[in-house]
């Protein structure tokens, strides 16, 4: 093939790196200016900051709490689909379970489902049948972790799937030879090899779940309302308020920033369940 | 071999949370599209009333226009994201200064709340205060409304999509290239073949598997877009952008229209499912196996 100048394409990679952050950029430029500003002429570049819109979200008790509950939520959702998808999968690639391909499929077909299929039916069921004695899961942190594995549940099985597949099944049975118990393999000999894509997936669901918002919105009030459902109250009827609406996206935006370049590597296998190898 | 008890087992919690979760609130919609309810109406009874609400949907235009800009979407999002994510791939198969800075920095919008997304675009074309349509008054004399041209929204939505998503599709291909062997190449370039020829007989029948997962994955996720197209056009000019997933949604909960929504919801699982389960069992599901 032929030579091409190395630093043309540095160029080239300039120009698309500048159209891919310029709608972050120009969030943060809206985060970064007073009301008053918003309709005068848009400005490119950047002129002075004014850092209000932060401190007014931040002393923000209640949104204080919203990120709470986002951080809890995430977590625990997390925790939850990457452990329950661990052991599902490991079920799945290791027995020779009856319709084990369909069981696989049917988990993903619950991530089909585009979300507002989901909200009536839950809303309902939450407040009158998954009650927990007085306590209902409606505006729940619980209720919101469980119904999060709804698509999150699924992703993980799939996500583990290539990395159980890849783990020889002689490495198990020859455990098993040696007189192991199930527990000793699985937390001895397959948990250690599967840290790698176990990382990945609890990063990504925690993504996930951090980024929901529709499912939030409606089966959440006060008590586990999350940061992305804060977004939208700033919308209102009465008019928008752009610049504390930009700087809870901020916000929102820093620790999904944060968790996904410590994976950026690996997440080609996660996003696509391991069909294309990263 | 050891006992399936035990696979049973480790898989009983998942599928119990995905029965209370997943299938129970499946069969609930299932249970409603059948019924006619509306709690806010002057009837606000749940009356049985057989297949009506589907028959209903075969003749309401909302729909049929609804599922019609959603396959629209769908169309020109996946297949923009394809052709630019290839390209893009390509581009990074060289070595050049910063390549490991740049593929990060392209990476980023994939992990950004679609809701944030939807904000970001709003706040960057609506009208009074966007900076789009700032620029394309003051540069060609365009004037851009996205409340106005449905045109417009659409094509916004589209763009929002494929700046959100086509970085999935480059690091996917990237993947499948790296993965090819340089052989063929070496010799079709012996034998005289143009590059043309090469994409067309060589690169693309080799990568196509890779790029049926990547049309799985984002139709899967493209057909069950709400949040973004919500914040941003609310579904609107009038119906332009109002995809099945906002249309369910204002089906369901400003119009309380429970029953009908809930057969809407049946009508699209369905067929997202239909579609997504001929792309696995054609084209992945041999794979997987080998």
């Amino acid at each position: 093939m032929k030579k091409r100048n190395p630093w043309l394409q540095t160029l080239f990679w300039v120009i698309i790196s500048f159209l891919t952050l310029f709608p972050i950029y120009w969030l943060f430029v809206i985060s970064v200016k007073p009301a008053v500003d918003l309709f005068s002429t848009p400005d490119i570049i950047l002129r002075g900051a004014y850092w209000q819109n932060y401190v007014d979200v931040w002393t923000d008790r209640t949104l204080r709490g919203y990120m709470l509950n986002s951080l809890i939520i995430s977590s625990g959702n997390a925790l939850l689909c990457t452990t329950l998808g661990f052991f599902a999968c490991y079920a799945l690639t290791r027995f020779n379970l009856g319709g084990k391909e369909s069981i696989f499929f049917w988990t993903i077909t619950n991530r089909m489902a585009p979300p507002a299929v989901f909200l009536l039916p839950l809303f309902l069921l939450m407040t009158q049948v998954y009650r927990i004695g007085d306590f209902t899961l409606l505006d729940t942190r619980f209720g919101m972790i469980m119904v999060y594995c709804t698509f999150n549940l699924p992703f993980a099985i799939w996500t583990l799937r290539p990395t159980l597949d890849g783990i020889p099944r002689e490495l198990d049975e020859a455990a098993y030879v040696d007189g192991a118990s199930s527990w000793k393999v699985i937390s001895e000999v397959v948990f250690p090899l599967c840290r790698p894509g176990l990382a990945v997936t609890l990063i990504l669901t925690w993504v996930f779940a951090w980024n929901e918002y529709l499912l939030a919105a409606t089966l959440t009030n006060f008590n586990a309302r999350t940061l992305t459902t804060g977004l939208s109250e700033y919308v209102t009827t009465t008019g928008t308020e752009w610049g504390i609406m930009a700087a809870i996206s901020v916000f929102t935006l820093i620790p999904a920033l944060i968790v996904f370049t410590m994976v950026q590597r690996h997440i080609v296998a996660g996003l696509t369940f391991g069909a294309v190898k990263g | 071999m050891r006992s399936n008890r035990l696979g049973w087992w480790l898989l009983s919690p998942t599928l119990l949370v995905l029965f209370l979760f997943g299938a129970v609130p499946f069969f609930y919609v299932l249970w409603l599209a059948f019924h006619q309810w509306n709690p806010f109406a002057t009837n606000p009874d749940i009356i049985y009333n057989g297949a009506e609400n589907f028959r209903r949907l075969v003749f309401d235009t909302a729909f049929l226009n609804s599922l019609g800009v959603t396959v629209a979407f769908v169309v020109f999002a996946v297949l923009t994201e394809l052709v630019i994510g290839y390209m893009l791939a390509r581009a990074f198969m060289r070595d050049f200064p910063g390549k490991a800075i740049f593929r990060t920095i392209h990476t980023l919008p994939l992990i950004m709340a679609p809701i944030i997304v939807g904000s970001i675009w709003k706040l960057m074309t609506t009208p009074s205060i966007g900076i789009i349509p700032h620029l394309l008054d003051e540069w060609f004399g365009y004037d851009l409304n996205i409340g106005q041209s449905a045109l417009a929204a659409f094509t916004i939505t589209v763009i929002m999509d494929v700046w959100h998503w086509t970085p999935l599709v480059t690091l996917t291909l990237i993947a499948a290239l790296v993965s090819l062997p340089a052989d063929p190449f070496e010799q079709a370039q012996i034998d005289g073949a143009n590059k043309r020829q090469i994409f067309w007989h060589i690169t693309l029948p080799m990568i196509a598997p890779a790029v049926v997962a990547t049309v799985f994955i984002r139709l899967m996720d493209a057909l069950r877009t709400v949040d973004e197209v919500l914040m941003l056009t609310g579904g609107g000019p009038g119906s332009a952008t109002r995809y099945l997933g906002v249309h369910i949604f204002k089906e369901v909960f400003p119009k309380t229209n429970y029953g009908y929504g809930s057969a809407i919801s049946v009508i699209v699982l369905y067929l997202t499912i239909v579609v997504c389960w001929l792309l696995y069992v054609g084209m992945l599901a041999p794979r997987n196996k080998k």
